[in-house]
């Protein structure tokens, strides 16, 4: 029987247990509930939105296709009021909710100075959505003036943003020196040097006394007089557990909502975990403790066993241009020492903390490579008596060796923590890489998460592809679409339906394209992203085709071309025998070729007889058979049931339904398919880009096949119990498969690359999904099911076929 | 040197954007090129490489990739991109009101000259 889960705050936390529960367990109903009017998005990635660097939908961790697809029932905007710990219910909105296990994930609230004027409009935190909405507002009118109080990490990247937005920006603090908590003073002064360097202006020991306005704000006043200027001004002084509803339901709160190591609260039936939590005396606040909570609390919730252990956590800054990692403890006290290395030309200051022999905290600005190192250190607590004098130049140091960043990641051992938000250890990398043939740092991302959420440990990932690849791994090789740009194919097509391109030159000139047009790589790539993103309303680019989707022919080495009539399901008649005979002798053509997907091609046509040859293939009903595309070629079948003895299902039948159903279609590399009558399987289905294999209860269906330059069997995707069902799935799979792949990507590739269950619980395990996805290859068929042959023999790009000037007899006349 | 005599081969617009049209002299044929910005360009219609027909190729900028093997070579000195070595014969073209006149030279004297 299923429970009722109900879970308070759609934020990091919450959005990560959700992922581990549906992992292992989908025996919820699950609700949740979310104050914010959307979904759940990597907060920590806010300050890369206000910068400009990256945009909302690129931040998203868990769309609608996800909630749906796991059947979470998802209250957005709607913020839970209150909670009835006896009637186990919750209220939001007026409605009440039942629950058998309550999650709160209620996140923190910015702590909002309680001085005069905090109320007045132009007064924001740097929290949500909104804030950095209201922020990028402000910044817009020219020469507007931000106040960020607290000169901690988030105040910071607010305004490193800020300013790089062209506001005139000034950052009080409270403490002596910036960051103080993660900071010594001698970095925070480095740090207070740089951001000076960029036009912000930092007012350390600053007590703010009150924000000043009528109607909104205009200045903020400071204890010791001082008035500055302002038309926004940023509350980034520090969060607060948010425990109201807690405290409110009477479960026991003190800074935060007390829980066991098992994440449970005074009350078994109620979990609690994120920044709201307090767990032995402490409160986080930083996104890796809370991954480790949601981790146990998602455990927690199908009764295995789990303990939550309070983490070292390290901090990063994330303003870019500025290198800044400190991590442990590094206040000085009694039996510690330090070691400092310090550069002031090139502004580089490292400080490591030792207790005994042990690094106990480290302070790297400017430099800070080995961050991670200096970390794994200090969690061992390794033994570093035998290398204490060169251990402030890092690990790569022996021998006077320059610093090679790639032999100091491979020296790490497989237990080093190299993503510390989502804790991916260098092992689990590594395996990755080998064991599943990633060769890219977005493959790396899929399948272990690491570099997901801060993207701090990108560099260190890519390093370690390097090391483990070798040659094999080239990064400009592999992920730019080509020279004209730096983007990769999945970027690039992330962007075209963010910022809704519609047009090649609209592609080229928002992402900045370094060419005027392109190159003979990224144009048939765009036009095929075009054309699978905006059926009907896109207009198909002809010269951006090559020349056999552009004349509907396939070029051969002399120039000629061949001609490939479509035959649904390998099944022919007199009349189109008798039609192709003609053709041949009236066009002279030299060989006439059985082909390997069960129809006739006709080699060494002129192109300029191409338009007639089809009009006399279109007189017998033939349409192209599409043998030049990226798109759908042939569905090859077998006799069956209605011939062989062996059939157990009309294999030709269906073979013919699918290809009369899917020709026309674009993909982004050939697609072929196959239906075999039983598992004997004489059409060959399980070497095919999508085979079907009939049998006695119905079909089943393959997809991942190969037989060319790679040969490989195809993967089993499920089982269809009748020809429309199998139908749908097939339809869907090519959409998918469409919307996913890259161009010229094959199937295999695709399945290899983005995973076989990412593609099952698309097709297969979510029913809606199967569904959007087949209404969507079914809307975009009724653009793409025009005969191209007819078109043109309409007189359709009549350039194409004819020269453009005969002047060999204008010579002979003269 | 005299001076060139032009012959009129077709109009502008005869010849797609970013694409080409060809013209058959006794010679060979000749493949006419437009760019997206207008520009025209006259090479031979034959790949150095094996004999591929570049005016069917994808034109981008003022060069064209060559359907064969994707060899690129630019339009205006016919040289081959890249790491590949080669060229082919280009020819003086010109675009006056609307319509286009290629070098008449072409017609009458071997393209060794």
């Amino acid at each position: 029987m299923t429970e009722k889960l109900v879970i308070i705050g759609a934020g990091m936390a919450s959005g990560r247990m959700l992922e581990h529960l549906f992992e292992t367990s989908h025996n919820y109903e699950v609700t949740l509930f979310g104050s914010e009017p959307r979904g759940n998005y990597n907060r920590i990635m806010l300050s890369a939105v206000l910068a400009g660097e990256k945009a909302y939908e690129d931040i998203v961790t868990h769309d609608a296709d996800w909630y749906a697809a796991n059947g979470v029932d998802t209250r957005f905007g709607h913020a839970v009021t209150r909670i009835d710990r006896t009637a186990r219910t919750v209220f939001a909105n007026g409605v009440e909710t039942p629950y058998d296990k309550l999650v709160i994930a209620t996140g923190s609230a910015p702590f909002i100075l309680p001085i005069a004027g905090h109320d007045l409009p132009g007064v924001r935190a740097f929290r949500d959505l909104d804030d950095v909405n209201a922020m990028l507002s402000a910044a817009d009118c020219p020469g507007s003036r931000a106040v960020v109080i607290g000169g901690g990490l988030l105040g910071l990247e607010a305004a490193a943003a800020l300013r790089g937005r062209g506001m005139h920006v000034v950052v009080l603090h409270l403490a002596g020196h910036l960051m103080d908590r993660q900071l010594d003073p001698a970095a925070g002064y480095l740090l207070e040097r740089e951001l000076g360097r960029r036009g912000i202006k930092i007012h350390c020991r600053a007590q703010t006394k009150a924000i000043l306005g009528t109607d909104r704000v205009e200045a903020v006043l400071l204890e010791d007089g001082t008035i500055y200027e302002a038309d926004l001004v940023v509350m980034a002084a520090g969060i607060r557990p948010e425990t109201r509803l807690a405290t409110d339901a009477g479960i026991e709160v003190q800074r935060g909502v007390v829980v066991d190591s098992a994440m449970r609260t005074s009350n078994p039936n109620i979990l609690a975990l994120g920044e709201c939590v307090e767990h032995e005396g402490a409160v986080y606040g930083l996104v890796a403790p809370l991954y480790d909570m949601a981790k146990v609390a998602a455990k927690t919730l199908v009764g295995e066993a789990a303990a939550f252990v309070a983490p070292k956590t390290a901090t990063h800054l994330k303003v870019t241009g500025v290198n800044l990692y400190s991590a442990g403890d590094f206040a000085e006290g009694e039996g510690r020492e330090e070691i400092v290395l310090r550069n002031a030309a090139s502004g580089i200051y490292k400080r490591v903390v030792l207790a005994g022999n042990k690094v106990i905290g480290t302070v790297l600005y400017g430099e800070t490579g080995d961050g991670a190192w200096f970390f794994d250190l200090i969690k061992r607590g390794t033994d570093i008596s035998q290398m204490r004098d060169t251990l402030i130049y890092g690990q790569s140091y022996g021998g006077g060796a320059v610093a090679d960043p790639l032999a100091a990641v491979a020296a790490l051992p497989a237990d080093a923590e190299i993503c510390g938000c989502n804790g991916v250890c260098k092992g689990k990398i590594t395996d990755a890489i080998s064991a599943q043939g990633l060769t890219s740092l977005d493959d790396v991302r899929a399948h272990t998460k690491a570099s997901a959420s801060c993207g701090s440990c990108t560099g260190l990932v890519e390093k370690l592809l390097m090391a483990t690849l070798g040659d094999a791994y080239n990064p400009a090789a592999i992920q730019p679409m080509c020279n004209c740009t730096e983007l990769g194919h999945d970027e690039v097509r992330r962007l075209i339906i963010a910022q809704e391109l519609k047009s090649i030159p609209a592609v080229m000139q928002e992402l900045g394209w370094k060419t005027s047009c392109g190159c003979a790589k990224c144009r048939p790539a765009l036009n095929y992203y075009l054309v699978a993103n905006w059926p009907g309303e896109y207009e198909d680019d002809g010269q951006s085709r090559f020349i056999n989707e552009r004349v509907h022919a396939n070029i051969q080495k002399d120039g000629t071309y061949s001609v490939v009539p479509r035959m649904f399901g390998g099944i022919t008649n007199v009349k189109e025998l008798r039609a192709i005979a003609d053709v041949a002798e009236k066009f002279d053509v030299p060989t006439i070729k059985v082909t390997g997907g069960q129809r006739i091609d006709l080699l060494g046509v002129k192109k300029e007889d191409l338009p007639a040859v089809w009009a006399d293939l279109n007189a017998a009903g033939m349409v192209s058979g599409a043998a030049y595309a990226k798109g759908l070629r042939t569905v090859k079948t077998c006799v069956g049931s209605d011939w062989c003895r062996f059939g157990t299902q009309d294999s030709t039948g269906l073979g013919i339904r699918i290809e009369k159903f899917m020709w026309g279609s674009w993909t982004p590399a050939k697609l072929k398919l196959a239906v075999s009558g039983c598992p004997r399987n004489c059409a060959e289905a399980t070497c095919k880009d999508i085979g079907v294999i009939c049998v006695e209860s119905g079909y089943e269906i393959h997809f991942g096949g190969a037989a060319g330059l790679d040969i490989r069997g195809t993967e089993v995707l499920c089982h269809a119990k009748t020809e429309n069902e199998a139908i749908e799935i097939i339809a869907a799979l090519t959409q998918l498969y469409r919307e996913q792949g890259r161009y010229l990507e094959r199937i295999y590739k695709w399945m290899k690359r983005v995973g076989i269950p990412s593609i099952k619980a698309a097709v297969v395990e979510d029913l809606a999904r199967r569904q959007q996805l087949f209404e969507r290859f079914v809307y975009s068929q009724q653009f793409a099911q025009v005969d191209p042959w007819e078109e043109r023999v309409n007189g359709k790009d009549a350039h194409e076929f004819a020269a453009m000037a005969e002047l060999s007899m204008l010579q002979a006349a003269e | 040197m005299s001076p060139i005599t032009w012959v009129e081969i077709g109009a502008l617009a005869d010849v797609p954007r970013r694409g080409a049209r060809c013209i058959i002299t006794a010679f060979g044929k000749i493949a006419v090129f437009r760019t997206a910005t207008d520009e025209v360009f006259a090479i031979d219609d034959k790949c150095p490489h094996k004999g591929g027909p570049l005016s069917q190729g994808i034109v981008h900028g003022a060069q064209v990739t060559c359907p064969l093997h994707n060899w690129v070579f630019s339009l205006e000195t016919g040289e081959a991109q890249g790491a590949d070595k080669g060229a082919v014969r280009t020819y003086p073209m010109r675009s006056d009101g609307g319509r286009l006149f290629i070098d008449a030279s072409i017609l009458s004297a071997a393209p060794a000259a």
